[in-house]
């Protein structure tokens, strides 16, 4: 039956039937304009995650210790820039051009993950980033690969094949600090301490404070909630501090055997809302930065397209003389 | 290349392996700082691209010189990372183009093209060099470098030939950088032993075709062959500008804050 045929609440539960049945929402496809804002927002700001990710990281790339770890490293930096370009374009399929995405980006008006603006200081801040970090996003990435909208999906199978080696590389900077002298193991109980906490708050608030989870539920847009996602987390990385030989951070951390899952130490979230709210030492950095690189590269951007231009212009000329 | 009885030294292979690292390293290290920086995110990419290239260029020369250096030496602690971390400025031998600094997107493009154009004839020559590894090194890395001139040349054309503001960056790109070009072309007499024995790339040899091309392409983008009269040379005899410093300040910082310690 055609669509204009349907009433707006036939329409909507026509989609809510395929969503229910598992079935991937598609570009053309009807859907409620709240689902298609609440996709904007959240898709978005993971672009944009990607993109001021590579800030941190790119801040070391330069200073590598060894031409392994700084080709490594500048790969998966790389990486992230593609993963913002893929997210780009997926996003673009909901009717919203790249340049609108970037410029709430720099308008404050998007967000992007909270832990990019934490400052990274040290080499081991590469390991405990490409190891804590990318191993959190990959845990919510996993998750998303079932997401109710298709574009988005796709494009998280595609992302998480690259994240594993994102994580896997900076694990391996923390085995070799960490079985490396007494300075190289302490720097990596330092980024240990430093990333660990902002790392389970990548998951966001609990389930009861979250706005926008119940509805992101019922549409599939999030297939699991923020405190099982950070569950698998805590879990999955206590035997990996073990295996390295460091202290954990959360000294309330202990194994509960009856839920087979831990028990941990509460977040802190004043800190937590505070670094969003704008008191991450790098939060204004990181924009600025952005602003920057897209104000510097306003000449290259207008002079590609005069080029363009020129050149389709002459090709008319010839065509016509011709 | 001509092939000779003399017996080649193998210091002298360390070396010229040595400075080849040395001019990809610097140049590697130079795009690399524009990740995060590009006019936009598929150019972060590109230009990333680019850079690993060249870092494994570097890799591949250095990991060569350290070979044959412990094999020299009786030792086994030469790696790669002792030739890029834990020598000094007047150590280094690259040539002097490839450490000014990053500047803008233009000076990149200008700088990235002469730099690109010079390796694709210059590799050419190399594969025929009659040391087995540098040839087979110059076999993988000039498949590359002829991406990068296409690349270059591209960037060349739209940015020379898209507005006026362009037009005059890069203008203004070659004329400064056009002088650090001279020295690629001479040979001092440690390149010339080897060149003697058939190991080297005489590049005196090279000057004519890499003008010519690169003429071409400058003048397709609208813009000026700088005049030839000023030259900078150095490189090759540790004698830097004051930007290699700070390139190296940075780059082995941490390296050399933990002695010994493994990464
Ligand atoms: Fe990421
Ligand atoms: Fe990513
Ligand atoms: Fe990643």
């Amino acid at each position: 039956m055609a669509e204009y045929n349907k009433s707006e609440a036939e329409l909507e539960a026509v989609f809510q039937q395929k969503i229910d049945s598992e079935q991937k929402i598609e570009p053309k496809d009807w859907m409620p304009e709240a689902y298609r804002k609440n996709l904007i927002r959240q898709m978005s700001q993971h672009a944009h995650s990607e993109v001021i990710g590579m800030q941190p990281e790119g801040n070391f790339i330069t200073r590598a210790p060894s031409l392994r770890r700084k080709t490594v490293l500048l790969s998966k930096v790389q990486d992230e820039g593609g993963h913002g370009l893929y997210l780009y374009s997926a996003t673009e399929t909901l009717g919203i051009a790249r340049s609108e995405l970037i410029a709430a980006l720099q308008s404050g008006e998007a967000k992007y993950a909270s832990i990019f603006n934490y400052p990274a200081q040290t080499w081991g801040d590469m390991g405990a980033i490409g190891w804590l970090v990318d191993g959190a996003a990959i845990v919510n990435q996993v998750s998303l690969q079932r997401t109710s909208y298709g574009p988005y999906s796709r494009g998280m199978i595609r992302i998480c094949k690259e994240e594993s080696f994102h994580q896997r590389q900076g694990y391996v900077i923390m085995m070799e600090l960490a079985k490396g002298t007494p300075e190289q193991k302490q720097m990596a109980q330092d980024s240990l301490n430093r990333f660990y906490w902002p790392a389970l708050m990548m998951f966001g608030p609990h389930d009861s404070e979250s706005a926008h989870s119940a509805k992101s539920m019922k549409w599939k847009i999030k297939r699991e909630t923020n405190d099982d996602l950070r569950q698998k987390f805590i879990d999955q990385t206590a035997p990996q501090i073990a295996y390295l030989g460091l202290e954990h951070p959360d000294k309330d951390l202990v194994w509960n055997e009856e839920k087979g899952q831990h028990d941990s130490g509460e977040i802190d979230w004043e800190e937590f809302y505070a670094v969003i709210n704008g008191n991450g030492h790098s939060n204004r950095q990181r924009i600025q930065h952005h602003v920057k690189a897209h104000e510097e590269g306003a000449w290259v951007r207008d002079a590609m397209s005069a080029y363009k231009q020129k050149k389709s212009q002459r090709k008319i000329n010839a065509d016509t003389a011709a | 290349m001509t092939s000779s009885t003399e017996t080649v030294s193998t210091q002298d292979i360390i070396d010229y392996a040595t400075r080849l690292g040395d001019d990809a390293i610097v140049i590697g290290h130079r795009l690399s700082e524009w990740v995060s920086k590009a006019p936009f995110i598929e150019e972060d990419v590109a230009i990333g691209n680019v850079s690993l290239d060249f870092l494994g260029h570097a890799r591949m020369y250095y990991t060569y010189a350290a070979e044959v250096s412990n094999k020299q030496n009786g030792t086994d602690d030469v790696t790669e990372d002792t030739f890029a971390y834990l020598r000094d400025e007047r150590q280094f031998q690259n040539h002097l183009l490839h450490e000014l600094h990053k500047g803008d997107f233009a000076y990149t493009t200008a700088r990235q093209l002469l730099v690109d154009v010079y390796n694709k004839y210059f590799l050419e020559q190399l594969e025929k060099s009659n040391d087995a590894t540098l040839a087979a090194i110059a076999m993988k890395a000039s498949k590359e470098s002829k991406y990068h001139c296409r690349r270059s040349k591209d960037w060349t054309l739209r940015l020379g030939d898209g507005t006026s503001e362009s037009h005059e960056r890069m203008q203004v790109a070659l004329n400064d950088i056009w002088g650090y070009t001279h020295e690629l072309f001479e040979l001092d007499e440690l390149e010339q032993r080897l060149v003697d024995a058939g190991v080297a790339v005489d590049c005196t040899t090279l000057k004519a075709d890499w003008l010519k091309e690169v003429t071409a392409i400058i003048e397709e983008a609208t813009l000026t062959v700088p005049d030839q009269d000023w030259a900078v040379r150095g490189g090759r005899q540790g004698y830097h500008t004051e930007h290699l410093g700070h390139l190296l300040t940075e780059m082995q910082f941490v390296h050399r804050s933990f002695p010994g310690a493994k990464w």
